[in-house]
């Protein structure tokens, strides 16, 4: 994978998807090793993302990889009215590898087509997030011991996640039975739904989440947000129907695990985090190990 | 008959004919083949009769060519149209437009979030529906209808 962009999960073919999730294993074994001394990693974050940037900046820097970058537009010479081909250029004289956030959907398609130096989508607007769903894949295998035939729930908002998007579509490589969770305003669009049925895939939807705990191997929480409704009084009708308790989890398989990508509002009620079934901060931790992984293969030196 | 109407804009002995272009897309043709900025002798004509659709309109280019992926471009505005190539006043080949396969300037991505929208970056598609003409973007994967084309 060395010099490989990574913009989209389909840059990679399954079998790389599939490395990078067992050398992030080798790195949560040995984190702390200083194999990228010698490269500079760019974070370009043209709009705010405190947990992905931060997640790819703690995994450089268990690296030895030094950083330089901006968190926000504000702070680059963006505020100036610079465009993203010039940023792209003059940080690629600066840096080994950029990862960027950007508001705007296909700028990372953009960035990778201007730059001459490999690219690592970190979200797009409202188009992809690879690295997320290649963490949400090693949590997956983590806890289950296999990404194949598995009972994975999505619950919340449905329509408007990437998160859940592409988790859906990376898991249709994987024989999975989907079950989907949401209000029926918020339900999964139907071009993912398509992707499901062109495998053959079976899907569920259901409107409430009780009876889909005890079946699943994975329950995979989101945020629903109030603006997303067009009538607010509907919004006040479902939003306690998609709240986790810990008293729901009773019927569940012993080894379900309950994943979110953060950050959380009150989908999951805090006293489900004591139960052997929460895992979104272990799941959040794995996306070092994963970033590890990326940075490390397209740098080339694994 | 045929050959009165032809006249209404003169034979051009060496060139091409652009027929069956609709009427109202004749100006949008002449700027996707960047014919403005073209020295020959063009002549053209709008609001012809044509027996077909009514109301046509016809390009003729003297003393031009064009490759066949070319002329395919204006297939967004003008998939009646045929392509006509004359040497010394005589039809040596006609043919259809085709739609082609990538269609890259001239329309805009329907997104509003695309970065095509926000930044000075060349749009580019792939026709992924050549019945009903449906473009996929390369940067943002948005779909853009035929009913949804803004030309740029």
């Amino acid at each position: 994978m060395k010099n490989r962009s990574l913009v989209s999960i389909s840059d990679y073919t399954i079998d790389e998807q599939l490395k990078i999730l067992k050398l992030a294993a080798e790195f949560e074994k040995n984190p702390r090793q200083k194999i990228l001394e010698k490269y500079v990693v760019a974070s370009l974050f043209f709009e705010p993302s405190t947990r992905t940037r931060l997640s790819f900046e703690s995994a450089a820097s268990q690296l030895s990889a030094k950083i330089i970058g901006f968190s926000e537009a504000g702070s680059s010479s963006v505020s100036k009215g610079e465009t993203l081909k010039d940023t792209i250029l003059t940080v690629s004289n600066y840096s080994d590898i950029i990862v960027m956030r950007h508001p705007h959907e296909g700028s990372a398609k953009y960035a990778d087509e201007v730059a001459p130096i490999p690219i690592i989508n970190a979200g797009d607007g409202a188009h992809q997030h690879p690295t997320q769903t290649l963490l949400d894949m090693y949590s997956i295998t983590k806890t289950q011991g296999r990404l194949d035939s598995l009972n994975i729930a999505f619950v919340g908002d449905l329509k408007y996640g990437r998160t859940v998007h592409s988790l859906v579509m990376a898991l249709c490589q994987f024989n999975t039975t989907f079950h989907l969770v949401s209000p029926t305003e918020l339900k999964l669009p139907s071009y993912v739904k398509q992707h499901i049925k062109d495998k053959n895939l079976a899907y569920h939807q259901y409107t409430e989440m009780n009876e889909v705990i005890p079946q699943v191997n994975i329950l995979y929480m989101t945020r629903i947000q109030k603006e997303r409704f067009s009538d607010p009084i509907e919004y006040e009708r479902v939003k306690d129907a998609y709240i986790l308790r810990l008293s729901m989890l009773t019927n569940a398989k012993e080894n379900m695990k309950v994943l979110h990508p953060l950050p959380r509002v009150n989908e999951i009620d805090e006293d489900v985090d004591s139960s052997p079934q929460a895992y979104y901060f272990q799941q959040a931790r794995n996306g070092v190990f994963v970033r590890m992984a990326l940075l490390a293969s397209i740098l080339g030196v694994i | 008959m045929e050959e009165r109407k032809e006249l209404k804009v003169n034979a051009i002995e060496n060139g091409t004919v652009i027929d069956h272009i609709p009427a109202q897309n004749v100006f949008q043709v002449i700027h996707m083949l960047s014919l403005n900025e073209c020295e020959n002798q063009i002549l053209f004509g709008t609001n012809l009769d044509s027996k077909k659709y009514g109301k046509k309109g016809l390009i003729k280019v003297n003393n031009r060519y064009f490759d066949h992926d070319t002329v395919n471009k204006i297939a967004l505005v003008a998939p009646t149209a045929t392509l006509i190539e004359i040497k010394n006043y005589k039809v040596i080949d006609k043919k259809n437009i085709v739609i082609p396969d990538h269609v890259s300037k001239f329309v805009k991505c329907v997104n509003p979030n695309c970065i095509t929208n926000h930044e000075d970056v060349i749009t580019k598609f792939t026709v992924i529906d050549k019945k009903d003409v449906k473009l996929q973007c390369r940067y943002c994967e948005k779909t853009t209808a035929k009913d949804n084309f803004t030309f740029i």
